[in-house]
């Protein structure tokens, strides 16, 4: 049977999407909302303006318990877990013994003894059988099945969540919490993949819809789909795996070097660590940079970039129109020593070679609530 | 005669004399979503019948605007190149692309009527 043959597994939420309207695509082998009826840029620019629901119970959920469960997880991550508090979220990456990525992931510690993870998709069965094959026996592993994943992004969040939970408003970015939202138990913690304030909220699927509905009758909350969620990923600058992060770059090279703490660069100790090393004391062969074409078409993956006298460097990874930066915005790949921001570059966009120059990132300023 | 008439790739064309103004069905943006990047082609620009005429992007992809039939173009519409938008609020009127003068009408039979591209459009649900 094809790929195309495979009947789509649906998320708990999925007859509210449709009664919402939702157009749902195929995405990592689920029926997901990609937009409702209106549209990703409206729903993109409330994000930024208001709040958005996501739902994003595609993503893979799994806890390690155990005594060691830290020092054994710093084994195929080159995070710092040791270092990370009771009540904290890190956001990490499974190396590969290339030092290439396997997954990124948010880690959370609920206790010494208990993390929860937050993995990818697409890559969810290869990274607990990851898991499995190194920490097998050692320690206690669990895919969490039976709960859905909401995120309730943008500067709005805190308002609407006020009524619902008022010790939410207490957490601070990068925190994790077991709280109850109109009286349902929650797992949140206060983060997100947009670049705003938000919530990422772990539900059990039975509670899940009356959740979901809770949180879009709050004052001013519309519901989003995966196309905003990629357009204000992309204008944050954060990493989209398999398009900006995978198996063939490092996080050196993906410029997340700051995801590893001085322990953890000195000490190694991670699948890849010398590669990661060696990188991070000469500098990697390339690097991944904001890119921002200086006209109006969009640059979208896999369009080639090149010096300004034609010779090819690398091509952008994910790109595409950005609704709150007001133009076209892109992320690339390109050798370090063209890697300055304001350096001068060329994009070929059907055939025409465009003028672009690296930029800053992010493309949208980060709004998240430290407290 | 200037009723519009539909290629299976949703462009239509509608014509007076022998200009032709070309624009994308009501359909076609609709699938598109919000338009956000439009390029359309420079007068003087000879354009054979299917000939890739212009381009239109919304957040997610990009699109090709091909040449309902054989033409040199008269003009491209600056209105939605300024203002990509238009493109989902009066596809069918305002936010044509691009005119051209018609180098073969009879191009035009190979075309479908407005009733044709419905019955169409009913395929493809």
């Amino acid at each position: 049977m094809s790929e195309s043959d495979t009947p789509l597994l649906t998320v708990p939420l999925d007859a509210l999407h449709r009664e919402l309207g939702a157009k749902m695509v195929p995405f990592a082998g689920y029926a997901m909302p990609v937009q409702y009826p209106a549209g990703v840029l409206a729903e993109h620019l409330h994000t930024r303006s208001g709040a958005a629901l996501f739902d994003v119970s595609h993503m893979g959920q799994a806890e390690i318990r155990g005594p060691k469960a830290v020092e054994l997880l710093e084994t195929l991550v080159p995070g710092d877990i040791q270092a990370l508090g009771i009540g904290k979220t890190r956001y990490s990456v499974f190396t590969n013994d290339q030092g290439g990525i396997l997954d990124d992931l948010m880690i959370s510690k609920l206790a010494d003894d208990h993390l929860f993870l937050v993995i990818n998709a697409a890559c969810k069965h290869a990274d607990f059988a990851h898991l499995v094959r190194h920490l097998g026996g050692k320690v206690e592993l669990r895919m969490i099945e039976d709960r859905s994943l909401l995120a309730l992004q943008g500067p709005g969040a805190a308002a609407a969540m006020a009524t619902l939970c008022p010790e939410a408003c207490a957490m601070t970015f990068m925190t994790i919490a077991e709280i109850t939202v109109a009286g349902i138990p929650v797992l949140a913690t206060r983060s997100g993949y947009t670049g705003e304030d938000g919530w990422e909220m772990s539900v059990a699927n039975a509670d899940a819809e009356k959740l979901a509905r809770t949180l879009l009758a709050a004052p001013g909350v519309m519901p989003a789909g995966l196309g905003a969620r990629d357009s204000l990923r992309l204008e944050a600058g954060l990493c989209l795996y398999g398009s900006d992060i995978d198996t063939t770059t490092t996080p050196v090279q993906a410029n997340i070097a700051w995801i590893m703490s001085k322990r953890r660069k000195t000490e190694g100790g991670f699948p890849g660590a010398a590669i990661i090393q060696k990188q991070l004391a000469e500098g990697p062969p390339t690097l991944r940079v904001g890119i921002q074409p200086d006209g109006k078409a969009p640059a979208r993956a896999h369009t080639e970039i090149t010096d300004e006298a034609g010779n090819r460097l690398g091509e952008i990874c994910s790109g595409g129109f950005g609704p709150s930066a007001g133009g076209p915005v892109a992320m690339g790949y390109v050798p370090a020593a063209f890697a300055a921001i304001g350096t001068r570059l060329k994009l070929v966009v059907r055939g025409k070679a465009m003028d672009a120059h690296v930029s800053a990132l992010p493309f949208v300023p980060h709004r998240y609530f430290k407290g | 005669m200037s009723s519009k008439r539909f290629t299976k790739d949703h462009e239509w064309i509608s014509v007076e004399g022998d200009v032709g103004t070309v624009g994308i069905s009501d359909y076609a943006q609709h699938a598109l979503g919000d338009v956000v990047f439009v390029e359309v082609p420079d007068s003087g620009r000879q354009l054979a019948k299917g000939d890739e005429a212009a381009v239109v992007e919304s957040v997610k992809a990009a699109s090709e605007v091909y040449s309902p039939v054989s033409g040199t173009v008269t003009k491209g519409n600056q209105a939605i190149v300024d203002q990509p938008g238009l493109v989902n609020e009066d596809a069918e009127g305002a936010a044509w692309f691009f005119k051209l003068t018609l180098a073969n009408p009879a191009e035009l039979d190979d075309l479908m009527d407005q009733a044709a591209y419905d019955a169409y459009l009913k395929t493809l649900e």
